[in-house]
Parts: structure tokens; sequence; C-alpha cells
């Protein structure tokens, strides 16, 4: 049984100098949607990559350039490394074209994590939006490793069409569970292609079964989706301190020291990605921070 | 002899610097060049700005002849001790292709020992702030901390302010109280040019050995205290920092931020200059076969578009966020990050500000309106 | 208290408006049930009704010629579907098709319109509601226009 590390303590057991990437080896490559693939990574040297659900690592391509991916695997599971990537910028569309037996550089795991094991004894809401259900997949996992320690379970998901969908196979084994509320929403959809909800995701929470005083919400997506989905999460009664979610900012060194990823007094890539709200929200929503 | 207060003729100057020469120090000191003060390597007294000294308006900067031959008769230069702690480019490693892998290799290169001559107060504080970004936390950024480790410092003190100093408001000045291990006031009378050195540590009162020293007379204490004391009060600017963090983050959006906006050039020479500034970006670079890769760390700005560019565009697209960035950071985030100020009151970044934006200017703006708000 | 009013105070709708209220338009309203595939409206119809969702899905589309039919948003339990009624010209905007067996609570609007004059509160409270409801499409709609899960380079 796998026990939760602090980030912390990884982080600096993978390698004295954090800069230097280690080279890790593709094992599989997923099609997710159109401009999003899943892959497994080995490391070289056969070790493996223990990390909390909600960190990050630094891959990169050689030559090319370095990007901040969230982990998406199961954090039981460390000898397979899990990433999703989408094809946005210079880096991740090259990423995109790895092929099985191809080599990266990791620097990693860093940043804070989701409250998996603090939310245990408390309902789980996931509200999450886009490629946003990627970092969240580690916390999934980790709660249904561990279904027993929580109360209700909840996974809302929002995406812009049924093709764009993440982890299709898996949301359907989580459908069919009886102990995981899993609801599922497309902004666009063609009734011969799709046969669930319509509508912004934040039209998901009202429908949510879970106990809003004992609830911990986990959530993750753009940014202005995050934003209404805290609105209706406050509507349900939760408090600011009830609420996770994960941010994202440019970043070169991922320890803190190049200063890109700053949001207020925070760096993103050591005091985040995962924050909780009531820590930041001064400064969401807030222009240009 | 820690502690102590002796005197160093100025006849005599150069055995302080034969003495760090000896001892393996790359000695580095202040020469004129391109019209500026600028660090540089010093092989003798020849090569100090003898006779020198500098103006220093919002967006001016001018040599000027002194009436006298002072060797560290000017206040600050353009660059700081960051671009030999903290190097503009620095090649992070290199990779080589091996097979379909590769393998890493660190830049373990030795840096060099430094010597530092004539670190003005609000500089060692500078370095003590970058000490704390970059050796305090839960990360280490083992080049800076390579080099911070074998530096000696010779500080001066400062006999007279330029135009754009404040370091009394941030009090980190003029005198150099810890942190160092020699302290020079230079004083300059009618028939003397002598230094009064205060031995900070046990190496610099091992460098001293090599150099003739005289007791100091409590005359000669006395007179470079009255000078320092003269240099503090003559600051040519002031900043209120009362609850400047909170002053700070309460008005993210006052309308002064698009009033600089509009004066703003985003050329990011405030940050360069700036002492404590650390940002950096990294670069991945390849050789044309694409067997060997680079990454090489060099200064980044804040005020650049590129700084906060996440897939799709910039999130501080506009100048007035970018400015608002590197104001609240310095004076306000800072604080919250590495519990002190980012600003030593030196003054560079006003001074080159192409277009004279001065930081002490914009803060009393939008404490005045508070003020004007409340009356 | 009728079953039907027992309904109509449990739906989240009508979450504590007054008992008083509840038997007013309990008279106005009528369960129904539709099958899957069943359109209950289309785009142009009159539109004198509108539904309170018990269970089920339903779906809201617009037809757009050479593409096909396109879903607006699908409607589910603890929704209201229709606001039309209040507002000239009492058109249905969309067609309304059930994905699954639903059942709902239909309201004839002529007479809950008789009743709102008659009882001005009433039709204050009962528009605030509706007010929240157009809000909160309205504010989805604009989520959706921005395309925010789009890549935007």
């Amino acid at each position: 049984m796998a026990v939760t590390v602090k980030p912390q303590q990884i982080a600096l057991a993978v390698s004295t100098d954090p800069m230097l990437p280690v080279p890790y080896r593709v094992l599989r490559v997923r099609r997710e949607t159109s401009d999003t693939f899943t892959f497994e990574f080995g490391s070289v040297d056969g070790s493996r990559f223990p990390f909390a659900p909600g960190q990050f690592n630094m891959l990169y391509l050689f030559g090319v350039g370095e990007v901040p991916i969230s982990i998406s695997g199961d954090p039981e599971r460390p000898e397979i490394l899990v990433h999703t990537v989408r094809a946005v910028g210079t880096v991740t569309k090259s990423l995109c074209k790895l092929k099985p037996g191809d080599i990266i550089g990791v620097r990693g795991p860093f940043g804070s994590s989701w409250p998996v094991v603090e939310a245990a004894g408390d309902d789980i809401v996931i509200v999450a939006g886009g490629v946003g259900l990627a970092p969240l997949r580690p916390a999934i996992y980790h709660i249904l490793n561990h279904r027993g320690e929580y109360g209700r379970v909840v996974l809302l998901y929002g995406a812009r069409t049924p093709g764009d969908m993440l982890y299709k196979k898996e949301l359907a084994e989580w459908r069919g569970r009886f102990d995981v509320q899993v609801e599922v929403t497309v902004d666009a959809a063609k009734p011969d292609e799709w046969r669930g909800n319509v509508g912004v995701v934040t039209t998901l929470i009202p429908r949510a079964h879970f106990d809003p005083h004992h609830v911990t919400a986990l959530v993750c997506g753009p940014e202005i989706m995050m934003r209404f989905t805290i609105l209706e999460l406050q509507k349900r009664g939760l408090r600011d301190d009830q609420i996770y979610i994960s941010m994202e900012r440019n970043m070169k060194c991922a320890i803190g020291l190049c200063g890109h990823c700053q949001y207020g007094p925070n760096f993103i890539c050591k005091d985040g990605p995962v924050f909780r709200f009531d820590t930041v929200k001064e400064i969401f929503g807030k222009r240009e921070i | 002899m820690v502690g102590e207060q002796v005197l160093i003729e100025r006849t005599d100057f150069q055995r302080l610097l034969d003495a760090l020469h000896q001892r393996g120090y790359n000695v580095i000191g202040p020469t004129v060049h391109d019209g500026a003060i600028i660090y540089s390597e010093i092989a003798s007294v020849e090569d100090l700005p003898i006779g020198w000294t500098d103006e220093h308006e919002a967006g001016r900067y001018r040599l000027k002849r002194r009436n006298d031959q002072a060797l560290f008769g000017y206040v600050v230069g353009p660059y700081s001790w960051k671009k030999f702690l903290y190097p503009p480019v620095l090649s992070l490693w290199k990779a080589k292709k091996t097979g379909k892998s590769f393998e890493v290799v660190p830049n373990t290169d030795e840096p060099p020992q430094y010597a530092f001559i004539g670190v003005r107060s609000c500089e060692l504080h500078a370095i003590f702030i970058q000490d704390r970004v970059f050796t305090n936390g839960k990360f280490t950024d083992p080049h800076y901390q390579a080099r911070r480790q074998k530096i000696f410092i010779v500080a001066v003190n400062c006999v007279q302010a330029g135009g754009t100093c404040f370091c009394v408001s941030m009090k980190t000045g003029p005198k150099a109280t810890v942190g160092f291990d020699l302290a020079l006031t230079e004083i300059i009378d009618d028939q003397r040019h002598y230094f009064v050195v205060e031995v900070g540590t046990e190496k610099g009162a091992e460098i001293l050995q090599k150099v003739p020293t005289k007791r100091a007379q409590p005359d000669d204490i006395q007179t470079a205290k009255e000078r320092i004391a003269q240099a503090a009060q003559h600051m040519g600017r002031q900043l209120d920092t009362t609850n400047i963090k909170e002053l700070l983050y309460r008005n993210l959006e006052h309308p002064r931020w698009d009033e600089v906006a509009t004066r703003c050039l985003t050329c990011a020479n405030c940050t360069m200059v700036c002492p404590t500034c650390f940002c950096t970006t990294v670069e991945d670079v390849t050789d044309l076969t694409g067997t060997e890769a680079e990454r090489v760390r060099r200064w980044d700005s804040c005020f650049t578009l590129d700084f906060s560019y996440i897939h799709g565009g910039s999130v501080r697209a506009s100048a007035k966020s970018r400015y608002r960035q590197w104001l609240t950071h310095k004076l306000a985030s800072w604080i919250d990050q590495f519990g002190t100020s980012g600003c030593v009151g030196c003054g560079r970044c006003i001074t080159w500000c192409p277009v004279g934006i001065d930081i002490t200017e914009e803060v009393r703006a939008i404490r005045q309106s508070e003020l004007n708000r409340t009356q | 208290m009728t079953t039907l009013e027992r309904l109509l105070a449990e739906h989240p709708f009508f979450k504590e408006l007054d008992p008083r209220y509840i038997q007013l338009i309990a008279g106005c309203a009528q369960e129904v049930v539709f099958k899957a595939g069943e359109f209950i409206f289309r785009e142009g119809d009159p539109s004198n009704k509108f539904w309170l969702i018990r269970s089920g899905k339903i779906s809201l589309e617009i037809f757009a010629p050479g593409r096909g039919p396109i879903i607006i948003e699908t409607l589910g339990e603890g929704d209201v579907m229709g606001w039309s009624w209040a507002v000239p010209p009492y058109r249905k905007q969309y067609d309304a098709r059930a994905l699954e067996l639903t059942r709902a609570l239909e309201f004839d609007a002529m007479c809950i319109r008789g009743k709102c004059d008659e009882e001005p509160k009433l039709g204050y409270e009962l528009f605030k509601r509706f007010a929240q409801i157009i809000g909160q499409r309205l504010q989805a709609t604009r989520l959706r226009l921005i395309d925010i899960y789009g890549s935007h380079s």
C-alpha cells in the first residue's frame, strides 16, 4: 500500500540537482482527442517515480525545450509515469509526436498536491474542465483506491464536444460504479453522436449529491471555468477553505528561483499549483496578476 | 581584531589589492568605462575612478571630475555585484545524444574566487536579499552558492549620497554594519588622504596583516562617523515604507498604474540594473548536427511579454500590469516571499529609467491618493 | 395537501414558496410523462406552457439547414423548461425533445398569468425565480461563447 509522501521529500529524493533532466523512455502512446495524447513513460534505469496527486513534471525534449505538465497516472503505480499532453505550443506539439522507444528528459515531481489525505472522511466533489481532468486523475485514482475512506464521491466533467473528452474508457468505467456519481457534459453536440448532457460544467453542480458542510471540492480547468465553478459551489454553501484549485503560469525552473510563475506572493511551482481557494481569493480573477 | 578599527593611508592602498591578489582573489572594483562607473577586474589602484564622481537624477547619469583625488568619490554605477554572483548568462548543463537516449552533464566549472572592492551598504543588503532568494528556500541555486561562499567583501561606507539614493528609507545604509570582511570610510582632508577600516571577519583581519595599518584614533573614527551621517542627511529621495505591503495590495486597481503605463516603455532597464531582481529564463539550444544540446540560463525581466506567456497569450499583456508586477513584487510580495523588502534604495531604477520613472514617486502618488480620499 | 401540491413544494424551483401560493398555482398544473424521443414542442409553436422537470432528460435543439440538429442544452431533474410564455411574442424558440422517459409538472401559462394578475405578489415571486433561471442560462451561454476549452493559439 502506497503512502502519500509530502512533495518536499520526493522532490529532493529524485535528483540532487533539480535542474538536471533524467531520461525516460516512452512505453505507450494513446490518442485522447485530435490534439491531446497520453504517454506512459518508464525510467531508463528502472527507478520508480513516486509523486503526490496534483504534482507536475518538467518534460524536456532534446534540444527543443521544456514544459511543465501535470502527472496524470496512478500514484500507487510509481513504476509508470503518465502524462497527458495537449499540443498547443512548440514543445507540446513536438512532444505529441513522440513514439514508443523515444526518450525525453524529466525533472520533478514539483509542487503542491490535492489534499486527498486530509479530505478523508469527507464527501468529495471533483469538477474538471477540458484537459483539467488530467491533473485530477491521480486524485481520482487515489480516492477510488481508498474508496472506503471517503463519503460520497462526485465527478463532474465538462468538455467542449464529445470528441474533446479525455479518458473516455475510464469515464465509462467510473460511471458504471455504484459508489461514484459521474456526470459529464459538453458545450456542444449533435443528437446522433451524444446522448449525454449539453451545457457548461457549472450546471451540473446544483444536481450533484454531496453534503456541503462536509465536502472537499477539487477544481481544475481554465481559469474562467474555475471562477464560475467556485461561484456555484459557494451557492451550494461551501466555504472557501473547502475548495481547492490548480493554477497555471509560465514556468522555467519549477523550483521557485526563476520568478516566472509568480502569482501575487505565490510561486505556482512551489506554493502551488494546487491552492486552497481562501489563500488566493484576494487575487484570483484579478486581471493580469 | 574583529570589530576593531584601523587606518590605511592612501599611499598604502595598493598593498591591500596586492594582498588580495596574492591570496588568489580575482579582484573586482570600480573602474571608469564608457562614461560610467563599472565594476570590473582591477590590477592596481590606478584602475579605480580616481577623482571622479557621478551625478544621478531620474533618467540622468553623468560622470564629473571631482576637485580631489578620491578613489570612491562616486555613488553607484549601473551594474551591481549580481553580475558576478549571478551571471547574466550561464550554461546550466550540456547534453549529448547517446543512441536514442542522452546524457546530461552539469556545468561544474569551478567559479572564480572574487574579492569585491567598494561594495556599498545598499549593495551588501542586496546580496543578503539574493542570499535569501537563492539559498534560503526549499531549493538552492548551486551556482550562486558556489560563488557567494568564496567572496571577500571590502565595503565602502558612503560619505556622499546620490540624487536618487534612498537607503535611509529602506534602512540599508549608508553605513555598512554587517556582512563585510573589511569596511572602509574614505577621508580626504587638506593634508591627508586615508581610510578608516573596520574589520568584519577573521578573513579580513588576516588580509590586513599584509597591509601597513595604524590604530585608528578616536578623532579619526569620529570624522568617519560624521561624514557618513552627512551622507545620511542628504538622501536624494525618500520612500515611506509604513505598511507598504498592505498599501500596494489594496491598490492593485489604482488608476496610477494606468498613468505610469503611459510613460513606461517596458524596456526592462530597471530590472537589469536592480541589484536584487533575480528572474531568469532558460534557452535550450542544439548544435547543427543535433547531437549536442545545452541549456543556458539568462537574466530575464517581468517587463517582457514572453515572461508570462502561456499557451494562447501573455498573462500580463499590458504595460500597466507589468509595471505593477515589478513594483508590487519589489516592495510588497517580496516581503511575503522572503521576509524582506526587495528594494535597497540604491536608486538605480530611477537613474537608469530612460523616461525617469521614479519608484518613490509612484508609491507616494498612491499613498497620497488614499490620504486625499480620507480627508 | 394534494399530491400535486406536494410535488410542487418538493421541486427546487418552488423552494420555500408560501404554501398559499403553491395551492394557488397547483390549479394550473398537471403531471405529464414524455416518452424517449418524443418532441415536447417545436420552434415557432405558441408558448403557452412551461415545465418543472422531475426526472429524465430533455434536449433543447436548434435545426441548422445543412448541419442538422444541434443540441443547445440538456435539462434534467430539478430544472425548469420554458420561459418564453412570460414575454411576448410568446413563441417557442427551440425544439424540445425527451431524450429518455421524462416526468414533469406542466403549467398552463394563461392560467399562471391570470393568477399573477390577481395576486401581484405571487407574480413578483415567480418572476424573481424565472429571472434567476434566465440569468443562469445567459451566463452559461456566455461561457460557451468564449469557448473556454478552445486552444486560442
